[in-house]
């Protein structure tokens, strides 16, 4: 059996902070970040994209960029409003939600683009 | 109109309660029970004594009988069927009219259907083995607390299962090196951890100190993670009064979820609890301590489908429904039947999924099906496949027995859920390629790695006692 090893989380280090679903996965490449977009579009689920502070992303309600592209379906335009919202908020944690009218629920939440301090 | 004079004397059952003729109402309550007559009865006369027994009648007639309108009161059996497989066997269909039952009362519907009759000599063995509510009788009971929508947006868990973990050991631990249990696997990634059921107020750890420190343990990993958390504490105890107490006490400490057992406690003691919870903002789990000492015998007893129904209509937002491939007993099809019954709003007839009748909640919130015992990340593709994301699966040896402790044990399945739902979602089949899928996960987790060497080869690979009733010859 190999040597224990130690958790390395800590309550002074920020980037121990998670951001829910995916985030104890890499950061995504941009295929794989696509695959997941196509999913939310084959659910038939809103997008919206959101972004906040790094500090403040255990809150209820985050920025909502602009309002949920209602009925949008095509992967590029949900990709370009993530990244305009990247651009205009560098340093901020930028998710896409998903929308589900049916379930009057978040079907998905992903953050796309992880703030600062994250890998 | 009413028949002139009393005739003492013992009818035969189906000169009243065999009725094929019958069209059920809307708003009965139909009940499927799988009777296995003495040898020699008719079927037609056993199934109306099961009717009989579980409505209006008794083994004689009585003069009383004649002051009512029995006609309006009685259960009918309407219809039966042989049961795949069996020689001796029925299915009897009964249709039960809504005034026979108080309103919002599980404990009425089940004192009725699986009283008594139960130990009617006339049958060898008797199992309901499933039950209709009509919407009519479903918009009485209260029903989930939150349900699925609210514990996702309370929680802020979107797109996945949660995950869980009961402590370990069951019995034993102080409080205070219980909370550390507990800190550890939610720091590592956890949703949940969970009080085992046996743990209620022991002298080695009462109820009070256990939840203070459990509740520290959650508001660090909180901080430490910056994700939700909760841990169910159970507020099982002896008397209604003692239950109230603790909960009050977990409401004041502000924690957001408890549990209960409500087999042993009893449907009272839960469609209460379910009521003080929806009254004060609280997610109940429900735990089903005793289920398989009435649910396991395919002759004898009550399916868990029918417990199912009854417990979404007393109250519970999480309920455990078995894991299909871990230690405890679950045939696959019957689990996806009786999944169905806690979460969705309409199930139809299916009797590939043992589902006998179509079932309608209305607009009741679901409850979550919890996938629990000896389960481990090797497990994880298929239950993700199963269980789908309105779900919390839950991993208690699977978490703690990790080679490097909770917190590392915890983020393995944390990293193996994520893979799984990330592969599903980019269309992979999670059955198919599952190994693929998790061996590429643990390229990046040294903590999944250690966790797939660790438990590679268990397995629980015995024959399902109770199975759907099928043609074997």
């Amino acid at each position: 059996m190999s040597k224990v090893q130690d958790y390395p989380s800590r309550l002074g280090d920020n980037s121990s902070r998670k951001f829910e679903t995916f985030s104890y996965l890499p950061a995504m490449s941009d295929k794989q970040i696509r695959q997941q977009v196509q999913y939310i579009v084959d659910q038939g689920y809103n997008p919206g994209v959101e972004h906040t502070e790094v500090e403040n992303a255990m809150e209820n309600y985050w920025y909502m960029w602009k309002l949920p592209l209602f009925g949008e379906t095509d992967v590029d335009t949900i990709l370009a409003e993530c990244k305009e919202c990247h651009d205009a908020n560098p340093d901020n944690h930028v998710r896409l939600i998903g929308y589900d009218n049916y379930a009057q629920s978040q079907g998905a939440s992903m953050v796309i683009y992880r703030g600062k301090g994250f890998k | 109109m009413a028949k002139k004079g009393y005739d003492a004397g013992v009818k035969e059952y189906r000169d009243t309660y065999w009725m094929p003729e019958y069209e059920p109402k809307d708003t009965d309550i139909l009940a499927c029970f799988k009777i296995t007559p003495q040898p020699g009865v008719p079927r037609e006369e056993v199934a109306a004594a099961v009717a009989a027994e579980s409505s209006t009648g008794t083994w004689t007639t009585v003069w009383t009988d004649l002051l009512t309108d029995l006609d309006h009161y009685k259960g009918r059996a309407y219809r039966i069927e042989d049961v795949p497989g069996s020689d001796d066997a029925i299915y009897a269909f009964i249709a039960y009219p809504i005034d026979l039952f108080e309103e919002g009362s599980i404990v009425n519907v089940l004192t009725s259907l699986v009283g008594n009759v139960f130990g009617f000599k006339a049958l060898r063995a008797l199992r309901l083995e499933d039950i209709r509510f009509p919407i009519a009788y479903v918009m009485t009971c209260g029903g989930p607390p939150n349900g699925i929508q609210v514990e996702r947006d309370k929680m802020n868990k979107y797109g996945r299962p949660m995950l869980g973990c009961t402590i370990k050991p069951k019995l034993g631990l102080s409080a205070k090196n219980y909370g550390r249990a507990c800190y550890e696997g939610l720091r590592g990634g956890l949703d949940f951890t969970k009080d085992d059921e046996n743990v209620n107020s022991q002298p080695f750890m009462r109820w009070r100190d256990r939840f203070g420190f459990v509740q520290d343990a959650i508001e660090r990993a909180e901080r430490e993670t910056g994700e939700r958390k909760g841990h169910y504490l159970n507020v099982t105890a002896p008397t209604p009064e003692e239950m109230y107490k603790r909960a009050e006490y977990a409401k004041e400490l502000g924690t957001p979820i408890i549990m209960h057992d409500f087999f042993t406690a009893g449907f009272t003691a839960n469609t209460g609890l379910a009521n003080w919870c929806r009254d004060n903002g609280l997610l109940l789990h429900i735990h089903r301590a005793m289920h398989a000492v009435v649910d396991r015998n395919p002759n004898h007893g009550i399916h868990f489908r029918v417990l199912a129904k009854c417990l979404r209509l007393s109250g519970g937002d999480h309920m455990h429904s078995g894991t299909v491939v871990g230690k405890l007993e679950g045939d696959r099809e019957s689990t996806l039947g009786w999944i169905d019954c806690m979460r969705d709003s309409f199930i139809k007839e299916d009797r590939s999924r043992g589902i006998f009748f179509d079932q309608d909640f209305g607009s009741m919130p679901g409850m979550l099906p919890v996938a629990s015992g000896g389960i481990h990340v090797w497990h994880m593709p298929a239950l993700v496949n199963i269980f789908g994301d309105d779900s919390v699966l839950q991993f208690g040896g699977g978490t703690l027995g990790h080679p490097w402790g909770n917190a590392a044990g915890a983020a393995a399945n944390r990293v193996a859920v994520e893979a799984c739902v990330e592969a599903r979602n980019a269309g992979k089949d999670l059955e198919k390629e599952s190994k693929e899928i998790l061996t590429s996960a643990a390229k990046h987790s040294p903590e999944l790695k250690i966790a797939m060497e660790t438990w590679k080869e268990i397995k629980f690979e015995f024959d399902t006692v109770d199975k759907l009733d099928i043609v074997h010859k």
